[in-house]
């Protein structure tokens, strides 16, 4: 409980004079509402029957003054405006705490999205790795929803009914002892048996949940497979299956909502039963003369206000626990550590040699790299051949300071500088990167090409394009440049994602460009014609090749075979080939496979 | 956001309602019991009052407890019947709801299965499993629930109104001269307060959009440095959801005491002229009770009702979705006496069914597609003789695949038949055909479940044994003992754990084992390793064996052996033969055969 609000409110710095604003109108808000009724019962009992004022002091004596009863008698037109100033200052009031709870709530909410959707940014590489994406995307939605959803509707109505109990018992009390008794008898009852229900079914509400899901499932994989359910023609099977889960979902429901209708009857029976009380308690106090009319009308009127919020309070009392798990999963991401800025660090040259010493590295439990050493030299091409799990990608890794070597581990240098000493952003900006399975943005093309290099010119943009084999692509969508891709827009084959990934990083012209087999969806005369251009794009950068296709490495100065994290081979392809190891020997293989094929086609991954 | 458009200019459309009828149909007596239970409920909803003025007059008033027992009892009981009622009214509701959407969505799913391949081509999974869950769950919602609403409030307002003029006229004009404003101003805030909502769920929807990208693209955000860039705009899109859900919150925060307000009013013109009149002795204060507790309760239903209609309205595009969905036409359909003989796709009658050599005919068939205009078949004629093993070759584009969705019946000819063992395939039902050809696609598509569970759905009543010899046929069992739980790995969403090789070696036992006359593969040429590259090769040599296939092939070897190889370009099949054949005519087959082989000579510079 102290966690989940402290998670809350460390996000409502400036804003909690909001919720104090909030407390003290609903406050205000719930005092009118109430008045209205004493207003009612005024008048009845002391205007037009003859009970004496029982007003504060000095209204009686303005009252008299004025003329007493008789004056207001003559005058009801006064209670009236009594009434509609009471209504008009309450509905002044509460709309003044519904606003102030709003500005709250959606500040603190917004601040909450800002920090996760900014803290999953400055998290490290390690951590996406280790998380998943769908997981993290429902916490910072669903979940922040749960919260907001107690935050802003929730917690003001937790302030109100608190405040009407308090107001309305203190109001009672002030005029009936033993009737304010039966009221107060009722409202932890009420709350209780509220409370107490929700918990109980909230299992309910998880199967239902999770059956939907199921069902969802079912179709979502139907129409997924549709053509291999064609293809068997298993349409009855698929049939039974669905109408299996879509009936266990509805009957599911149909029970919970039984449950919910006797839980709605036996809230209205606990209602029925409070006025019941109240009217035959009421009854027995009028008749020994220790009860008016009025302040039997302000009884009934009373408990009817306070019905529905302490029905409601229960629920939300039991949807506490909803708020406390959603925001125990933020807490999970926001305690997540960030990668922490370095503005001391150096900005060496880039285009020196790039020496690895002595470099190991383990994930978890498994060594990926073990105890490397070798040496690109500035402004050539490097080749790294390697089996799937052999360690290729981490180099490209290590390379970027997307996961940083310990201590100990030995080190890498560019220039003769250990890269851990270098500023995080400067390495990153002049270690282009293109990872195999690239991201692309929901924006345009020349967008997403350009996001490295805001305010690039077209013709730019379309250079780099060129290099990257893509420029012609583009230029056959309807829309050229200003195509959307993604979801709202023309899909992408995989080649052509990796070619735009391309484009973009060549966009940053960095000394230093790293292929983490991303041509491996490109066909393979684009995988030549992409290279050709580089060698006259590259100036004097330094590019690394890292890939599982011999012919994409056959044009590099060096390469370098891995096997489980260790040197296999290193050298030139011509000396390689020669040597007859695993480097020949794969490419054996696949210019065998190569040549078999009679089209090429751009495959997709 | 065109949907959104559409949404904003939504009238009420009877014409769209009458088509959900069918589907209300067997719950007709549900609604009807439904409805007599809410009257029932309005009205001791509208009795309570009175309860209380009786009370008023007789114990309050003249101070006695005299008749106080069995008013209690009669109170007790009708509290008692209330609880009742509303138990059985939701249950009544949460059954039509549920029962309502169980039906649609089957209807749409049945509907579904009859759809032909080519509408799931060019529309998204997403959008129909939109229209199948969610849609129909909000109509389901509405029409168990939010109807009911409105019909109770309609019972109660009108009720209220009727035993106020019954009781006292002059009182209840008071009443009713404040409904109209309320009504009115409520008309005019729910329209406002529709365009404000919709627009922030417009928001939220980009904001969720905005945290899909910046999560799934943190990887490459970091080796290209924009997470601040990524931060700005997001940062913007919570700002502006911020604005919007605020303006949304003032109307509503304005818009709810301004009714309580105008309620609060009625009641104080009641209690100025109703005091009058118990002062003059023409009114008890029972009854004037009475009227202020209806003065205070007629408008909140008032509103509500406002609330649900432009909900029941705005609904109707969630209705029009579904139907459309269930109007769709299926170009493929059965004949009726087809039917009859060999039933439909979920009611196969086996025992009637021929069994199937595989000889496929062409006869003097052209074709085009639904949405295009040129013919890409013309008065073709093919004869393909059982086991006859035929390859198709073409670029990426060229329309390779027509001749199989021809072969397979996704599409029907546009003129001219196709014939199986010498029958128009139109004269047997889908479901004979597809249940005797093997479908192997280059992105095969796996069910969740195990890997087993997979090969299995290629034959229902499969055993172990079988399931295994299937793999091995096809050389999938050596991946699969790779595997730590071998046949019983649990292959993802879709097939997701496994690598598209896997996926590949699962989807041809999963065929094999239904032992097909006809099979129907396309060859994978995306780069998969080496080593699972030739198990695959190995599979389609071993399934072809004695079953007549259709391949869409890329690869020499399996082109060579072909019986006979077809060449498309630009969508027409412009050469015909064996291998031998082809490259002696010197045509367009030569060609990709001596460009390929020139690539053979200089691997390293293919195409450059």
């Amino acid at each position: 409980m102290r966690k989940t609000l402290a998670t809350i409110f460390r996000f409502s710095g400036g804003v909690k004079r909001y919720l104090g604003l909030t407390v003290i109108c609903t406050a205000l808000a719930v005092f009118f509402q109430f008045l209205t009724p004493q207003v009612i019962r005024f008048t009845v009992d002391c205007v037009i029957g003859t009970e004496k004022f029982s007003l504060p002091r000095f209204v009686v004596d303005w009252i008299e003054a004025a003329g007493g009863r008789s004056f207001l008698r003559e005058n009801l037109l006064l209670i009236a405006a009594l009434v509609v100033i009471c209504a008009l200052l309450n509905s002044l009031f509460a709309f003044v705490s519904r606003m102030s709870a709003a500005t709250f709530a959606e500040n603190v909410i917004k601040r909450m999205r800002n920090t996760l959707f900014e803290h999953t940014q400055r998290l490290p590489y390690s951590w996406h790795v280790e998380n998943q994406t769908g997981d993290i995307i429902q916490r910072c939605t669903s979940d922040v929803e749960v919260v907001r959803n107690f935050v802003s509707t929730q917690l003001l109505q937790i302030i109100r009914t608190f405040l009407l109990i308090t107001v309305s018992l203190a109001l009672m009390f002030s005029m009936n002892l033993a009737l304010s008794l039966v009221a107060l008898v009722f409202i932890p009852l009420v709350t209780l048996y509220s409370a107490l229900f929700f918990s109980m079914i909230k299992k309910k509400f998880a199967v239902c949940d999770a059956l939907e899901g199921e069902l969802t499932v079912a179709v979502q994989e139907n129409l997924t497979g549709v053509r291999v359910v064609r293809a068997f023609g298993r349409e009855r099977y698929e049939l039974d299956r669905f109408d299996e889960k879509n009936e266990k979902y509805t009957n599911s429901w149909v029970r919970l909502g039984s449950t919910l209708g006797l839980y709605w009857g036996l809230g209205d029976l606990a209602t029925g039963l409070q006025v019941i009380s109240i009217i035959a308690v009421g009854a027995v106090l009028a008749s020994r003369g220790s009860l008016t009319l009025g302040e039997f009308l302000v009884f009934v009127s009373y408990n009817h206000m306070l019905a529905w919020p302490v029905r409601a309070m229960g629920r939300i009392l039991s949807d506490f626990s909803k708020t406390s798990v959603s925001t125990a999963r933020i807490r999970e991401i926001l305690d997540a550590e960030e990668e922490k800025p370095e503005p001391e660090g150096k900005k060496p040259d880039m285009r020196g040699d790039i020496v690895f010493e002595n470099v190991s590295f383990s994930y978890g439990d498994s060594p990926l790299l073990k105890n490397l050493s070798f040496t690109i030299e500035g402004g050539t091409t490097f080749g790294i051949l390697g089996a799937t799990g052999s360690g290729k990608s981490t180099i490209a890794a290590l390379l970027n300071r997307l996961y940083d070597l310990e201590e100990g581990s030995g080190r890498i240098t560019i220039g003769g500088v250990d890269i851990r000493e270098i500023e995080r952003s400067y390495l990153r900006r002049n270690v282009g990167v293109v990872l195999q399975e690239p991201f692309l943005f929901s924006k345009t093309i020349g967008e997403n090409i350009s996001i490295a290099a805001p305010g690039a010119k077209l013709e730019e943009i379309r250079a780099a394009a060129a290099a990257a084999a893509l420029d012609e692509s583009v230029m056959s969508f309807q829309k050229g440049y200003d195509t959307v891709v993604g979801e709202r827009g023309v899909t992408l084959s995989g080649g052509q994602k990796q070619r735009v990934a391309i484009a973009r990083t060549l966009m940053m012209k960095p000394p230093v460009i790293v292929f983490d087999d991303s041509m491996s969806a490109v066909d393979l005369e684009t995988d030549a014609k992409i290279r050709k251009a580089l060698r006259e794009v590259r100036g004097s950068a330094t590019i690394i090749i890292i890939s599982h296709r011999i012919n994409t490495l056959l044009d590099a100065d060096k390469v370098l075979v891995l096997e489980n994290g260790e040197i296999a081979e290193l050298g030139s392809p011509a000396e390689l080939m020669e040597k007859g190891g695993i480097f020949s020997r794969i490419h054996e293989m696949q210019s065998e496979a190569v040549s078999d094929l009679l089209i090429r086609e751009e495959g997709e991954i | 956001m065109i949907e959104e458009k559409i949404e904003a200019r939504q009238r009420f459309d009877p014409k769209v309602w009458k088509k959900l009828l069918p589907f209300l149909k067997p719950f007709l007596w549900r609604f009807v019991l439904v409805c007599a239970v809410t009257i029932l409920v309005a009205l001791i909803d509208i009795a309570i009052p009175l309860f209380q003025r009786y009370a008023v007059n007789n114990f309050i008033v003249p101070r006695s407890t005299e008749g106080l027992g069995p008013y209690a009892v009669l109170y007790l009981l009708m509290i008692a019947l209330q609880a009742f009622l509303v138990v059985t009214l939701s249950r009544g509701c949460i059954s039509i709801e549920m029962f309502l959407s169980r039906d649609l969505k089957r209807a749409a799913f049945v509907h579904l299965q009859k759809l032909p391949l080519s509408y799931y081509n060019k529309t998204p999974v997403g959008y129909i499993l939109a229209r199948v869950m969610s849609d129909t769950t909000k109509i389901a919602t509405l029409v168990g629930w939010s109807l009911l609403d409105i019909f109770w409030c309609g019972v109660f307002v009108l009720g209220v109104l009727v035993a106020m003029l019954i009781l006292n006229a002059r009182l209840a004009l008071l009443v009713i001269a404040v409904v109209p404003i309320a009504a009115i101003l409520t008309g005019v805030f729910q329209g406002r307060i529709l365009t404000v909502n919709r627009r922030v769920r417009s928001v939220n929807s980009r904001m969720v959009g905005a945290y899909n990208e910046g999560i799934s693209g943190a990887k490459t955000s970091k080796t290209l440095v924009i997470e601040d860039l990524n931060c700005r705009e997001f940062e913007n899109i919570t700002e502006d959801l911020y604005r919007n859900t605020l303006r949304a919150t003032r109307l509503n925060a304005f818009f709810v005491p301004l009714v309580t307000f105008f309620s609060s009013l009625a009641a104080a013109l009641v209690l100025r002229r109703g005091g009058y009149l118990v002062m003059g002795g023409a009114l008890d204060f029972g009854m004037l009770s009475a009227f202020v507790s209806y003065a205070l309760g007629i408008l909140e239903p008032i509103q509500q009702m406002a609330g649900i209609i432009a909900e029941v309205i705005a609904t109707q595009v969630n209705i029009e979705r579904v139907t459309n969905l269930l109007e769709q036409k299926c170009e493929i359909e059965d004949k009726p006496e087809v039917v009859e003989k060999y039933g439909d796709c979920f009611n196969p009658k086996r025992e009637n069914w021929e069994p199937i050599r595989g000889e496929i005919e062409f006869r003097d068939v052209s074709f085009k597609y639904p949405d295009g205009d040129e013919y890409v078949l013309e008065h073709f004629n093919l004869k393909i003789p059982a086991g006859t093993n035929v390859a198709i070759v073409g670029e990426t584009g060229a329309g390779k695949s027509t001749l199989v969705n021809l072969a397979c019946r996704f599409f029907e000819p546009t003129e001219g038949r196709i014939l199986i063992d010498g029958v128009d395939y139109r004269e047997r039902s889908q479901l004979w055909l597809h249940s005797h050809i093997g479908y192997v696609l280059q992105t095969p598509h796996l069910f969740s479940g195990t890997i087993r569970d997979n090969i299995r759905y290629g034959k229902l009543d499969a055993t172990d044994e079988e399931i295994e010899a299937a793999a091995r046929l096809v050389s999938a069992d050596s991946v699969i003992n790779r595997l730590e739980k071998g046949y019983d790995t649990y292959v993802g969403e879709g097939g997701i754990l496994l690598s598209t090789g896997e996926k590949q070696l699962i989807s041809f036992a999963r065929a094999v084992i239904a032992d097909p006359p006809i099979f129907v593969l396309d060859e994978a040429t995306s780069s998969i390793d080496t080593e699972t590259e030739r198990l695959i090769q190995q599979a389609i040599s071993h399934t072809l064996v004695g079953r007549t296939s259709f391949i869409i092939a890329h690869r020499l070897s399996t082109i060579k052996h072909a019986d006979l190889i077809l060449v498309v370009r630009d969508g027409k099949i412009i050469e015909r033969g064996t291998h031998e054949e082809l490259l002696g005519m010197k045509g367009y087959y030569y060609s990709l055969y001596t460009n390929a082989q020139l690539g053979k000579a200089r691997p390293g510079e293919s195409g450059a």
